[in-house]
Formats: structure tokens, sequence, C-alpha cells
């Protein structure tokens, strides 16, 4: 093996750099080269993705309608200097 | 009925509002439903943002309705420097820090930065590669990871969230922090340096920790014999 390859505890700290598009040309071509031979990467890769979606839906409450109907009426009622012309 | 499907979450630019300038220019000529639109956008991810402020759900409630109350002072003098997204969220920080120091009840900010809160762990735990020494494969997966095999619905399960809910709370304040801003509330990384005021390598170093930190806790639920 020679040092350009990488190992998988080296993928494993830049997995989240490659998701994010942030490696540079040759450490994302390192990195898809190793993806090429390592079931056991590709999986973590993937499960690293699963987290991130499943993470997004935190977020996803209703907004309770009573403080909705409090804020629009203030967005109605708000001053006039609150409507300045674009 | 069928899953919902993951998506990457509303951006600025659906439900017809082309860009901030359209979405501004519609709030300013006073239409309810660009009003309704962005709260229903950004009302659940402030909520969670402001649980950094005030450790009681109804604290952070209020925190959020203040916020949405900014917004609605200040739309008129708003001049589109940033998104319309991190403006909301900075007028959040902002009231979020002044009742956390009139209270005295949660981590000033100062703190929340403070390298020596963050932690150096790697991503996995050490053991389960072969050490760096090894006549075979050195550093290579002693143990490789086991696919979860599991459908949207089980990681979009209640329980599951939990889970997720669990490790981010876990987290160091900074990395907390960061993963809220990026994967939950759905914030760009130029945006969320320009709120914690850090640079986008400790952005990036931030944002692994944590996803590494929440990928253990979901790996050792998905599949209970795996190594935590």
């Amino acid at each position: 093996m020679n040092d350009s390859e990488m190992a998988c505890r080296e993928l494993v700290e830049l997995v989240n750099d490659y998701l994010g598009d942030a490696l540079p040309t040759t450490g994302r071509a390192r990195f898809e080269q190793h993806l090429g031979d390592c079931p056991g990467c590709v999986t973590y890769l993937d499960q690293m993705r699963a987290t991130v979606a499943a993470t997004r839906r935190l977020s996803e409450d209703d907004l309770d309608p009573r403080v909705r109907d409090e804020l629009l009426t203030a967005f109605r009622d708000r001053p006039p200097e609150g409507r300045a012309e674009a | 009925m069928p899953p919902p499907p993951l998506s990457p979450g509303p951006t600025a630019n659906a439900f017809g509002y082309d860009d901030d300038i359209e979405l501004i220019a519609a709030l300013r000529r006073g239409d309810e439903g660009a009003f309704v639109w962005l709260m229903k956008t950004h009302n659940a991810g402030l909520l969670r943002y402001a649980r950094f402020f005030g450790r009681d759900r109804e604290v952070a409630a209020e925190v959020v309705q203040e916020t949405w109350l900014g917004v609605i002072r200040g739309i008129g003098a708003f001049e589109g420097r940033s998104s319309v997204k991190t403006w909301i969220f900075h007028i959040l920080a902002n009231r979020g820090r002044t009742r956390g120091e009139r209270e005295s009840r949660s981590v000033p900010f100062s703190a929340l930065l403070a390298p020596e809160l963050d932690d150096d762990q790697p991503a996995v735990r050490s053991d389960l590669f072969l050490p760096a020494d090894a006549p075979r494969w050195p550093n290579h997966w002693a143990v490789a990871p086991q696919p979860w095999n599991a459908p949207e619905a089980l990681l979009l399960a209640d329980e599951t969230q939990r889970v997720i809910d669990g490790a981010i709370a876990a987290l160091a304040p900074v990395q907390r922090e960061v993963i809220t801003l990026r994967d939950v509330v759905g914030m760009d990384a130029d945006d969320v340096c320009r709120m914690m005021q850090i640079s986008d390598g400790n952005q990036r170093v931030l944002l692994h920790r944590a996803r590494s930190r929440v990928r253990r806790a979901l790996d050792a639920y998905l599949t209970p014999e795996a190594p935590a």
C-alpha cells in the first residue's frame, strides 16, 4: 500500500467535508477511490447521510395557532414606520 | 399512509418567493400570506435555537415570540445585507442573550465558544480500527459498521427522533449550537460562521464532531449489537 492510499480511520474524519464538498480535488479523488474498494466505508457514508437527513426532521413542529394569530394581529397593526416603502 | 419523504426542508425560495427581495417587498406591503409563510418556515427552528437561552420551553417560546415582534418592527428598516433567515436568527440571538443575562440561567455566549468546552474525540472509537502497526490493513476497519437497513419511517419515528435529540443534548454546547443551526435549522455554513463569529474551518470541525456523535447514537440504537 502506498502513502497516498486512504485508510478507513482517515476517511471517517473526512466524511463530513466530503458531504459538504469541502475536500480539495486530490482529497476527493483519494476518498472516492477508497470507497470503491471498501464496503465498510460505503456503509459509514450512507449512515452519515441518513443521520443528517433524520436530524433535519427534528425541526418540524407545528406552529401554535393561538401564537400565530396573535403575531398576525401584531403584523396587521404594526405602526406606519414598519410600512416604509422599499 | 406512506411516510413523508426526507427532504432538505423549506427554503426561502419555496412557495412562490423567488428570493428575499420579493419576500421583503411582500412583507412591507403588509402581505399576511408572506408573514404566515415566514412563521411556518422558521418558527420550529427558532424554537430549537431558543433553547440555548432559556432552559424551559416556556421561556424559549417567549423569546421566539419576542423575535417575531422584532421582525415586525424591523422589516421596514431591514437592509438586506444578510438573508432574511440569518437576520431573524440574529434577532433571536440578541433577544436570547439579553434574556439569558437577565435571568442568569443560561450559558453566556463567550462560554459557549470557549474551545475547552469542545472535545476532540475521534469520530469512531479507536479500537474499531486495526492498529497503525498492524501487518495487514493498518488503520482499516477491525469491526466494520453494519448497514442500518432502516426504512425512512423508522428514521422518522418518534423514538428515533428522541435518540437524535438526546445525542444532540449531550454534546458540548458549541457543537450543539453548530449542529442545531446547520442540520436542524438548515442554515448555510457561511451564515453560521457569521452568526457564531467562528472561522469556516472551525465550523466544519465542530459540525463533523457533532454529526459523528449523533451517528454513533443512532448506530447503537438501530444496530443494538454494534459497539457504541
